[in-house]
C-alpha cells in the first residue's frame, strides 16, 4: 500500500515535467505539422546552460529563465534557417532535420560540456517523511510549478493576443493570412516557446538526475510517446497522456526494474495507436 | 515520400550492365589492392550500404520512414550469433538462417502493428518498436549478454562437399560482395515487378492505389518484411566481421544512420543508399581524424543543408547534372 | 484602385486564367459573374495572392501587390471573404472577430466602435460571441464571415459567393450588409451566381468564362437587355 502511494506521487511529479515537455512539443506541432526530433535536446541544452549560469551566479531561479531565454533565441534561429525552407514539403522531411539538428546539439553539448553528469543542486531544501521514505519537497515544488507554467501557456493561448493568433493559425493558416495575421513570424514565435518550454523543463528536472547530453533523446521518446497518446496537437490531451504514462510506469517499477518499466509506455502507445488513432483523451477524430 | 520526385527510368539498359559491372569488378579488386585499413572498409561500405538498401524498400519506394531499422539489423547480429554459440561447429549457414529468422521474426510483428499507421506515426512507432527490442536486449542479460554483448569466433567458409577454409580479409570481402550483388540484384528485380509498382504506387498516392482494389496493408506488411529481412542478413554479416554482437546495434544511432545514408544517397534508387553510405563513412572518416567523436557536428549540418537543398541526394543531383 | 491586367494564373500544372484583366473603383461594387468552374474564386484567389501568377499584373491603389506578402495585404485595405466561409471553429465568435481587431494602432476605444457596429447589423453575433464558430449555422457562419472581414476597415471586400445555400430571409439580409457597406465607401468585388442580386448591387458586371473575362458591362446595360445573361450563364 504505502508503495503504491509512493509511486503515485513519483508518477505524478515525473508527469507534470514530461506534461512541461510535451506541451512545447505538441504546440509546435499542433501549429506545424512539424515532429521535432531536436525537442529533447532543446530540454537537454537548456539544462546545461541553466548549470552553467548556476554554476557562474549561484541563483537557480535566475538560472532557469535564462536557460529558457538563451533557448527560446536558439530556437528561433533553428526554426528560421532549417524549418522555414522546409514548409510545403513533406511533414516527413522536418523530422529528418530536426534529426540532424539533434544529432548536432548532442555533440556540441559532448564538446561543451565534456560526457560526465551535471549535477544541478536542489533549489528548495528539505525533505518529508513518506512512509520509509524521505522524499525532497523540491520535487513537490518542482510539480506545482510546472502545473503553473503550463497553466500561464494555456491562459496565454487562451486569452491573449497573440494566443489567439496561434490558434487561428493552427486551425486555418491561410485564412489567418488573410486576416493579416503574420504567420512566418507566428511559426517561428511558437518554435521559440516551445523551446523555451522544453528549456525550462530540462533545469527543472536537473536536480531529479543530472544533466547529461544523451538525456535528449530519452525525453524525445516518451514526449513523442505522450503527445501521440494524447492526440496529437492537442495539448490538454498530452498532459493527461503525460501523466496516466508516469504513472503507469510508476506502478510498473514497483514490479519490474525502471529500465524495464518503460516498455510499459511503449505497449499504451501502440495500443493507443491500433484502437484510438486521434488519442485516447480526444473523443472523435478532427 | 510523396514529395520526392518518382524514380525516374534506369538509363539504357547496356550502359547500366556496363557500369555495373565495372563497379562489380572494381570491388573484386578491392581488397587485393588496398591496404589492411581501407580493405576492411571497404567490406563495412557494402555492409552498411546493404541495410541502408533495405531500408530503401520502405522510404524510397513505399514513401515510409523507417526509424526502427537497427532492430532488424540487430536482431540479425544476435541470430547469428547464438547460431554460432549454441550449435557446434559453428556454421555459417546456420548463422545466416538463424540470423534472417530472428530478423524475419520481429519484421513480422513490428509489420503487423505498424503498417496500420501512415507517416509520422509509422516512423513513431517503427522506432518505438525498435527501443523495445533495444530494452529487452539490454535487460535480458542471462540470454544476451546485457551491456556486453556476445562474442565468438568466425565460422569457416563452407561450401558442403566441396570446400572449406578459414576467412581471410579478402575472402570475406569477396563473401560480403556476394550476398550484396545478390541481394541488389533480388531487390532491383523486386522493385522493377508489379508488386514493387504497387509499392511506388502507395507511395505516389495511397487512397487512389486503395481504390483501384489494391490490399494496401498487405502489400506494406510484405514491403516491411522484406526490408527487415534485408536488413537482418547485413547484421549477419556485420557480426560475422566483427565477431560480436551488441546492444549499441539495436540502438536508434544506427537506424538514424540509416536514414542519413538514405536521404545523403538518394532515396528510391538503391544504388543511392550505397553512395550514402559510402559518403557517410568516408566523411566520418575524414572528419574523425581531427574532431574525433564530434565529427557529427559537422556531418549533422551538411545533412540538413542536403535535405534543404538537395532533396534528392547526391545520386538525384549527379543525375540531374549529367541531364543537363 | 484594384487592377488586374492580363493575370494568367496556374493551380499546379493547370492552367486556370487566361489573361483576366479587371479594374474596381474606390467605392465601387462590381459584380463578377459566371457558371461554376470558370474562375471566379481564382481570380479572388489570385488577387489574394494563394494562386501561382504566371503572367500579368495586380496592382492595389498603384501598388504592385506582387511583392506584397500573403499576409500584408490586410494591412493594405484589402479583405477576404471565402466561398467556404473558412470561419476559426474553435474560436468564439469574439475570437473570430478579434483576429482581424487584434492588429496595431486599433485603440481600445475605436475596437468597441467597430464591434458595436458589426453587432447592430448582426445582433445575433452579439448573442453568440462566446459560441464557438463551429457550432454556428451556415447563414450565422456567413454572416461572422463578413464581420470578420469588417474588423480590418477595409477599403475593398473581396466576397465570393455569400448567398450560396442560404435561406431566402438570409440572403436578403447579406444584399442589406452590401448596401451598407458600400454606403459607407467600401469598394466590393462581388463573385456571384445570383444574376437579380448582382445586377442589384452592383454598378458593373464582369462575365467569365473559362478561365478569361468575356463580356463587361454596366448593371443598367444587362438589366435591360438580358441576353448576354442568357448567353453565359444559362439563366
Amino acid at each position: 500500500m504505502d508503495q503504491i502511494i509512493i509511486q503515485t506521487l513519483h508518477g505524478l511529479v515525473n508527469g507534470m515535467v514530461l506534461a512541461m515537455v510535451a506541451s512545447g512539443l505538441t504546440l509546435i506541432f499542433g501549429i506545424m505539422d512539424i515532429v521535432n526530433f531536436a525537442h529533447g535536446d532543446l530540454m537537454m541544452l537548456g539544462a546545461f546552460v541553466g548549470a552553467s549560469v548556476l554554476g557562474v551566479t549561484g541563483n537557480y531561479w535566475l538560472a532557469l529563465v535564462v536557460a529558457a531565454i538563451v533557448i527560446a533565441v536558439l530556437g528561433a534561429l533553428l526554426q528560421v534557417t532549417t524549418l522555414r525552407p522546409l514548409i510545403g514539403r513533406d511533414p516527413l522531411t522536418t523530422i529528418l532535420a530536426t534529426f540532424g539538428v539533434s544529432l548536432v546539439i548532442q555533440k556540441y553539448a559532448l564538446w561543451q560540456w565534456g560526457p560526465s553528469v551535471r549535477r544541478i543542486s536542489e533549489p528548495v531544501p528539505g525533505e518529508f517523511t513518506l512512509f520509509h521514505l524521505q522524499y525532497p519537497w523540491y520535487r513537490v515544488a518542482t510539480a506545482v510549478l510546472a502545473g503553473l507554467i503550463i497553466g500561464g501557456l494555456w491562459l496565454f493561448l487562451k486569452y491573449g493576443k497573440y494566443g489567439i493568433w496561434i490558434r487561428a493559425t493552427t486551425q486555418d493558416r491561410v485564412m489567418a493570412q488573410a486576416m493579416g495575421i503574420p504567420v512566418p513570424l507566428v511559426y517561428t514565435a511558437v518554435f521559440a516557446i516551445g523551446s523555451a518550454m522544453a528549456a525550462a523543463s530540462g533545469v527543472l528536472f536537473g536536480p531529479f538526475a543530472g544533466v547529461t547530453q544523451t538525456m535528449g533523446f530519452d525525453f524525445t521518446l516518451r514526449a513523442f510517446i505522450v503527445v501521440v497518446v494524447g492526440g496529437m496537437g492537442n495539448l490538454g490531451g498530452s498532459i493527461l497522456a503525460s501523466i496516466f504514462v508516469s504513472l503507469l510506469e510508476s506502478y510498473a517499477s514497483i514490479v519490474v526494474s525502471p529500465a524495464q518499466a518503460v516498455i510499459v509506455s511503449f505497449v499504451v502507445l501502440v495500443l493507443t495507436m491500433l484502437f484510438r488513432p486521434t488519442g485516447l483523451f480526444v473523443p472523435t477524430p478532427k | 515520400m510523396t514529395a520526392m520526385p518518382a524514380a525516374r527510368p534506369t538509363p539504357p539498359a547496356t550502359a547500366y550492365w556496363i557500369g555495373f559491372a565495372v563497379v562489380v569488378v572494381l570491388l573484386i579488386v578491392a581488397p587485393l589492392v588496398l591496404p589492411p585499413f581501407w580493405q576492411r572498409f571497404a567490406t563495412e561500405i557494402l555492409v552498411w550500404g546493404l541495410l541502408a538498401m533495405s531500408s530503401d524498400i520502405l522510404i524510397g519506394y513505399t514513401g515510409m520512414v523507417s526509424f526502427g531499422h537497427s532492430a532488424f539489423f540487430g536482431l540479425g547480429m544476435y541470430g547469428a550469433a547464438t547460431a554460432l554459440l549454441t550449435v557446434k561447429p559453428p556454421s555459417l549457414g546456420l548463422a545466416l538462417l538463424y540470423g534472417l529468422v530472428a530478423a524475419g521474426a520481429a519484421a513480422v510483428f513490428v509489420a503487423y502493428f505498424a503498417t496500420r499507421l501512415r507517416d509520422i506515426y509509422f516512423a513513431i512507432s517503427t522506432l518505438v518498436f525498435s527501443q523495445i527490442f533495444y530494452v529487452i536486449i539490454f535487460t535480458w542479460t542471462e540470454v544476451t549478454g546485457g551491456e556486453n554483448g556476445l562474442t565468438f569466433s568466425q565460422p569457416r567458409l563452407t561450401i558442403p562437399g566441396i570446400w572449406s577454409d578459414r576467412f581471410t580479409p579478402v575472402t570475406f570481402h569477396w563473401f560480403v560482395l556476394a550476398v550484396v550483388v545478390l541481394s541488389y540484384l533480388l531487390v532491383r528485380r523486386i522493385t522493377q515487378s508489379p508488386f514493387g509498382m504497387v509499392l511506388q504506387s502507395i507511395r505516389e498516392n495511397e487512397p487512389r492505389t486503395r481504390a483501384i482494389g489494391y490490399h494496401v496493408e498487405r502489400y506494406k506488411i510484405v514491403a516491411v518484411m522484406l526490408s527487415g529481412l534485408f536488413a537482418g542478413l547485413s547484421g549477419v554479416l556485420y557480426a560475422l566481421q566483427n565477431k560480436f554482437a551488441a546492444p549499441d546495434f539495436v540502438f536508434f544511432v544506427v537506424s538514424g544512420e540509416v536514414v542519413i545514408f538514405n536521404v545523403m544517397g538518394g532515396m528510391g534508387t538503391l544504388v543511392g543508399p550505397f553512395a550514402g553510405a559510402a559518403f557517410f563513412l568516408l566523411l566520418r572518416e575524414g572528419l574523425s581524424r581531427f574532431l574525433t567523436e564530434y565529427y557529427l557536428i559537422p556531418l549533422g549540418i551538411i545533412f540538413i543543408i542536403m535535405i534543404i537543398f538537395l532533396p534528392q541526394g547526391l545520386l538525384g543531383f549527379l543525375r540531374r547534372r549529367l541531364n543537363t | 484602385m484594384l487592377v488586374l491586367e492580363n493575370v494568367d494564373a496556374h493551380y499546379g500544372k493547370s492552367h486556370v486564367l487566361h489573361g483576366v484583366s479587371i479594374e474596381v473603383r474606390a467605392g465601387e461594387v462590381v459584380g463578377l459573374l459566371g457558371r461554376n468552374g470558370v474562375g471566379k474564386t481564382t481570380t479572388l484567389k489570385a488577387i489574394m495572392g494563394m494562386v501561382r501568377r504566371t503572367r500579368g499584373r495586380i496592382t492595389f491603389e498603384d501598388r504592385d501587390l506582387g511583392g506584397v506578402p500573403p499576409h500584408g495585404l490586410a494591412g493594405l485595405g484589402i479583405a477576404w471573404v471565402p466561398e467556404e466561409r473558412r470561419i476559426f471553429r474553435l474560436l468564439t465568435v469574439l475570437e473570430n472577430l478579434r483576429t482581424g481587431l487584434d492588429r496595431p494602432g486599433v485603440t481600445p476605444d475605436r475596437r468597441e466602435r467597430l464591434l458595436e457596429k458589426v453587432y447592430s447589423y448582426f445582433p445575433i453575433l452579439r448573442e453568440r460571441r462566446n459560441q464557438a464558430g463551429g457550432t454556428l449555422s451556415g447563414g450565422e457562419q456567413q454572416m461572422l464571415a463578413i464581420a470578420r472581414a469588417m474588423m480590418l476597415e477595409p477599403k475593398i471586400i473581396l466576397l465570393d459567393e455569400p448567398t450560396e445555400g442560404l435561406m431566402p430571409r438570409m440572403v436578403a439580409q447579406i444584399q442589406e450588409i452590401v448596401h451598407a457597406l458600400h454606403r459607407d465607401g467600401v469598394a466590393i468585388l462581388l463573385v456571384e451566381q445570383n444574376v437579380p442580386l448582382t445586377l442589384d448591387a452592383a454598378a458593373r458586371v464582369y462575365i467569365m468564362e473559362k478561365g478569361a473575362v468575356r463580356h463587361h458591362a454596366s448593371a443598367a446595360e444587362l438589366r435591360a437587355d438580358q441576353r448576354v445573361i442568357h448567353e453565359y450563364l444559362g439563366v
